[in-house]
């Protein structure tokens, strides 16, 4: 298991568009990615509307556990794709 | 006449027939049934036919709107993708025998409700979002048409309230303008109209459905809505919203162009403000720098003498968020004419040759330093001069760059940061203006307050209409003047603008090119047909 935090520093937090653009990458690998915001809720990375329903705003750090075959290269990928897009 | 009033989106006048948009009506089959693999089809089929609308959507509003208000439709096709929604619908047609019309429903509804209930305000507004989504759904499934929404005439469209995809969706060319009963200015919707550019007001609360075809007029200035107004309103309005289309079309057509003469000679066109909201106007009337900050506002905005932070405040604040343009602020040039009673200032007989601007700054040392201190912190943050007024003598420049030395030297001390900035001064004395040469050798620049200029000059009061007769605002010794101090300028490389109103004069611009001036300040509103003018001037002929 991979496990990574990471403070967001997009204005309007996991919004709509990144947040879609996310997904369909998570989807791409075949690893599980749990993403829980500040108090501890946990989503499914492939889910757009319930990672959505976890309201990560600007400045929330979330945490997030990659398990699975190709748990490194997804986590890695999903850690540039945080920094470099929230 | 009836007067609706709501709350401004967008700015602008429309004038035109009312439409009263009904948005459709949804009338949900209850029943069950046990042909779930139809229900499944149906409800697969429309969520695919939704997504390719969303996407045709994204394609409009990116054409009518711009890349960032389109997205909101990206992010409904991904929605469309969400395998928990898609899961919910699918096992209410399964495991309840329902149709599809009311798992979309009730499956669109419960995530609705998931936004509507946090506790932020952005998501709680993605409420709305799966709202369209759901009617874009239903739409599909019970066959709506929802095109001859809109009539056939162009129209100023009235409604409860416009899902996005209802917005971007509308025939443009039938849309003259917007009013709804509901709204936020951070919705979708209000986002859609100011890209736009569709006159737009919210919030009006007494929409009623009998002013469907009554003619109306949408103004935005005011907030409100005109419904059958008088002859009058439709007058003035109508000559209003000529006014706004010729300022439109000529900053269309000017803006970012370079205020440069056919024979290429550059001239710097600058704004005259009054004070930090002001700023916006610079922008929008896409002027080079501001020629003169009148720093007045400060003083006067204040019912004691204003401290140097909150000076600073203000001077950083426009410096700022004009930067790299440069912003001339002039210090204080308030006299016994400006009612400010912590100044505490006598009553004179001539306030206009009286205990003014400069003279009570190097008079009231420390009302001066707060000044210049405030002014040379604030030069760290952007492109700033800054401009002395009423001057009259050289032992006065000298006097204003010392106590500017001392200021600058107290900050330094403290480790605060002094940025680069120029020093000028108005000429808007005739003493100045004939010892311009000896003045010139002290500063970087010079501005002439052509107003003051001709006051002193002609010996005419500005505020006496019964001199009407004798004033002559192209007086040839007000030009003589003017041209004097342009060529001293020119001798010491100090460089000469205007910023008195003679610099928004069209009548005289090819005369000042002609002389040389360097940089013309006018108000906003003149900068656009100024830049006009210049680049309709041949300089070789």
């Amino acid at each position: 298991m991979k496990e990574f935090k990471f403070t967001v520093t997009d204005p309007v937090g996991i919004h709509a568009r990144p947040a879609g653009i996310l997904v369909k990458e998570i989807k791409k690998f075949s690893s599980k990615v749990m993403i829980a915001n500040k108090d501890g809720k946990e989503a499914d990375g492939a889910k757009l509307l319930a990672l959505m329903g976890l309201g990560i705003k600007q400045g929330d750090e979330i945490s997030v556990k990659v398990t699975g075959d190709d748990e490194d290269t997804c986590a890695a990928a999903v850690e540039a794709f945080l920094k470099e897009n929230l | 006449m009836k007067v609706s009033t709501g709350i401004k989106i967008v700015n602008g006048i429309a004038i035109g027939k009312l439409k009263v948009y009904k948005a459709p009506v949804y009338d949900i089959d209850m029943s069950l049934t046990d042909d779930t693999a139809v229900e499944l089809k149906r409800f697969e089929e429309a969520r695919v036919k939704v997504q390719a609308q969303q996407h045709l959507l994204y394609e409009k509003a990116l054409k009518e709107a711009g890349e960032d208000s389109a997205g909101i439709f990206e992010a409904h096709e991904m929605m469309l993708d969400d395998d928990d929604l898609i899961d919910a619908c699918k096992s209410i047609i399964e495991d309840q025998k329902h149709k599809a019309d009311y798992a979309t429903k009730v499956g669109f509804d419960n995530v609705a409700q998931m936004f509507k209930e946090m506790d932020d305000p952005y998501f709680q507004a993605r409420s709305a979002d799966i709202v369209d989504l759901k009617n874009a759904m239903l739409d599909v499934l019970l066959g709506n048409d929802t095109a001859s929404l809109q009539g056939t005439d162009p129209s100023i469209l009235v409604a409860e309230d416009l899902a996005p995809s209802e917005t971007v969706k509308l025939d443009k060319s039938l849309l003259l303008g917007l009013v709804t009963r509901e709204g936020s200015s951070n919705s979708h919707t209000a986002i859609l109209a100011r890209s736009m550019n569709l006159p737009t007001l919210i919030q009006c609360k007494d929409i009623d459905d009998s002013w469907d075809g009554k003619f109306a007029i949408l103004d935005g200035y005011n907030s409100c809505l005109y419904i059958e107004p008088t002859q009058d309103l439709v007058d003035s309005l109508t000559a209003r919203k000529k006014e706004d289309q010729k300022s439109e079309a000529l900053l269309q057509e000017l803006k970012g162009k370079e205020s440069s003469t056919i024979d290429g000679r550059v001239v710097r066109v600058y704004a005259n403000i009054g004070g930090p909201s002001d700023i916006g106007s610079v922008q929008a009337n896409d002027a080079e720098g501001v020629g003169l900050f009148r720093s007045e506002f400060v003083y006067l905005n204040s019912s004691e003498d204003p401290s140097e932070d909150a000076q600073f405040e203000a001077y950083k604040r426009v410096v700022e968020t004009l930067s790299p343009k440069l912003v001339i602020i002039r210090t204080c040039d308030i006299g016994a004419d400006k009612t400010i009673d912590y100044m505490k200032l006598d009553k004179e007989e001539n306030p206009a040759l009286g205990y003014r601007a400069i003279r009570i700054c190097l008079t009231r040392k420390e009302f001066f330093k707060r000044q210049l201190r405030a002014l040379l912190r604030a030069s760290a943050y952007g492109n700033l001069g800054i401009m002395f007024p009423m001057i009259i003598s050289l032992a006065e420049v000298r006097e204003c760059k010392e106590v500017l030395s001392e200021c600058r030297k107290e900050l330094e001390e403290k480790g605060v940061k002094v940025g680069k900035f120029e020093t000028g001064i108005m000429i808007e004395t005739p003493a100045a203006a004939l010892c311009a040469d000896e003045l010139a050798e002290e500063v970087d620049f010079f501005s002439l307050g052509t107003n003051d200029l001709t006051q002193y000059t002609c010996a005419i009061d500005r505020q006496n209409a019964k001199l009407e007769p004798f004033a002559d605002t192209h007086h040839p010794a007000v030009l003589r003047l003017i041209r004097m101090t342009i060529e001293a300028g020119h001798r010491h490389n100090t460089w000469v603008g205007i910023c008195g109103e003679l610099g928004a004069d069209l009548t005289l611009t090819e005369e000042f090119l002609r002389m040389g001036v360097d940089e013309l300040s006018v108000n906003p509103k003149s900068v656009l047909p100024l830049r006009k003018k210049i680049r309709s001037l041949d300089l070789s002929k």
